[in-house]
């Protein structure tokens, strides 16, 4: 929970739009132009204009199909696994175009990290479920290994409740402690954009609160941004909104501006529940 | 405001109607009191006065419901965007209004006295102001039950002439009092009973912005048209009676 003050001389300007911190929104740390995609003639993204914030949260709402979830696989050209798939445009991350057919998806994936819906350990100890990937991209010593599953188990939240079960199984874990775990295998391999599609849906409400705080803690470091069908989960948790509607982008906002005085009727009508 | 769809779930928009509903019946009583006060003063009717200090509790009442039922809905249904908005305008409003109910009580109380003393002068000027601020006040709460942002933003820019008004009746009292010490207590209610007046109208217009916000999203601007320059005023005593 947290809390507001305004001081005494300040006049309480119920209109005055700021992003959540107060402060501005970032520099893009990945900026979005002229994406269409494409599911073999189905044109799921239309045009779509947009700049993801360094270090802090996207949330991307809107109704099921409306392309919020196919933007996520973009970022990561996790369609590339698909023929049939393709996207035009650009995707600059840091200026790079990442659609472009000579990115090297190893290291864009090792720059950009992806948590799912549902918590998606692998059948191995809780050590080996992080060290899995790191191995992937780096060779480091036992010691050194030792020390990122540390690093990364703590920046998860998760270091206390698994330092004396290391070497057991991750599916003993309950699902939030699984979801947390994946997360810490996400950030093993120091990305600097994560994505989580829907991270919470399938957890419990104390469970889901520790994985708000969490991503509240992470942006310090990382670029967010989280897909989420939960309205008042992008609320809490976002610094920046976008609402996508039938594959287009229909508005973007700081997130306050977007659920006390949003510009368009459309969303207007889907955030206030007034939709079809 | 373009015509908005339906909500998905109908018992949220019923209790978004509802208080509405409470608002514009809260505002109806809150213009009663006012005129109620006022036909009190011009008519010498100390009944009618004496029934106007006895309704208020009934504005005070519809307060605390409407106050009661903004929390209930807040904490069920987290409301965003215009209802978020809508929900603390009604708030706010039914704190003016009980504002606005205040000053005509305290008006139709010093009604009451002004009927046991000598008349003095003619009571033109708070009838037209009385009128002038019923109307913003209607003119305030309609503006929030049709959704008619164009009608606030009327009203919110019409509190010039309630002040010229009220600055006339300043000067006027002054002067019945240099004129004769023995009108003090009869010039002096009055006096008061004007300022009431006065707020009242600028309850509305507050009302008034609180409603463009509601409906619109964004503020008015800090500087409205203002005509209030009472504190400023000083009347001079005739020549003949300056001794000299």
């Amino acid at each position: 929970m947290s809390s507001t003050t305004t001081t005494a001389t300040s006049r309480p300007a119920l209109g005055a739009m700021q992003a959540r911190s107060g402060a501005a929104l970032n520099e893009a740390k990945v900026a979005i132009r002229n994406l269409d995609f494409f599911y073999a003639d189905n044109k799921a993204l239309k045009g779509i204009r947009l700049d993801i914030p360094d270090r802090q949260v996207t949330g991307m709402i809107g109704p099921s199909g409306c392309g919020k979830s196919t933007l996520l696989r973009v970022l990561n050209r996790m369609y590339s696994l698909y023929p049939g798939q393709r996207a035009t445009g650009e995707v600059l991350l840091d200026g790079q175009n990442i659609i472009s057919d000579d990115m090297d998806l190893n290291e864009l994936r090792s720059k950009v990290g992806m948590v799912f819906q549902k918590p998606t350990p692998f059948p191995m100890t809780i050590y080996e479920n992080i060290a899995f990937g790191v191995r992937l991209h780096e060779q480091l010593s036992k010691a050194q290994m030792d020390e990122r599953v540390e690093w990364a188990l703590t920046r998860a939240a998760l270091w206390t409740e698994a330092k004396d079960r290391l070497n057991s199984s991750a599916m003993g874990m309950s699902g939030g402690q699984q979801q947390r775990l994946c997360i810490a295998r996400t950030i093993a391999v120091r990305p600097e954009v994560i994505l989580f599609d829907e991270p919470t849906s399938a957890l419990d409400p104390i469970s889901t609160l520790k994985i708000e705080e969490l991503i509240d803690e992470l942006k310090r470091d990382f670029t967010l941004v989280i897909v989420t069908h939960n309205m008042q989960q992008a609320a809490r948790c976002a610094d920046q909104v976008a609402f996508f509607y039938l594959g287009e982008l229909i508005e973007v906002a700081p997130a306050l501006e977007m659920f006390t005085a949003p510009k368009h009727a459309k969303t207007q009508e889907y955030i206030t529940g007034r939709f079809g | 405001m373009e015509q908005m769809a339906k909500h998905t779930v109908r018992s949220y928009a019923e209790e978004l109607r509802r208080l509405r509903d409470m608002i514009a019946r809260m505002g109806g009583l809150a213009e009663r009191q006012v005129n109620d006060a006022v036909a009190s003063l011009l008519r010498r009717d100390t009944d009618l006065a004496t029934e106007v200090v006895g309704r208020d509790a009934a504005i005070d009442a519809l307060e605390r419901e409407v106050e009661q039922f903004c929390i209930q809905i807040l904490a069920l249904r987290q409301p965003v965007g215009q209802d978020l908005r809508l929900i603390i305008a009604c708030l706010k409003i039914s704190h003016g209004l009980e504002r606005i109910g205040d000053y005509a009580r305290n008006a139709a109380k010093r009604s009451i006295v002004l009927s046991q003393q000598p008349a003095i002068g003619s009571l033109n000027g708070f009838n037209r102001m009385a009128k002038l601020v019923q109307e913003n006040l209607k003119g305030a709460i309609d503006a929030l039950v049709n959704d008619d942002v164009a009608r606030a933003d009327e009203v919110w820019a019409a509190d010039e002439p309630v002040d010229q008004v009220y600055n006339g009746i300043f000067r006027e009292m002054l002067t019945f009092m240099m004129e004769d010490p023995r009108n003090i207590t009869a010039a002096t209610h009055l006096l008061f009973v004007a300022k009431n007046l006065e707020r009242i109208g600028d309850h509305a217009t507050n009302i008034a912005e609180t409603v463009h916000y509601a409906l619109r999203g964004d503020n008015l601007p800090d500087e409205r048209p203002k005509g209030d320059s009472s504190a400023y005023a000083v009347v001079r005593p005739p020549l003949d009676q300056l001794g000299g």
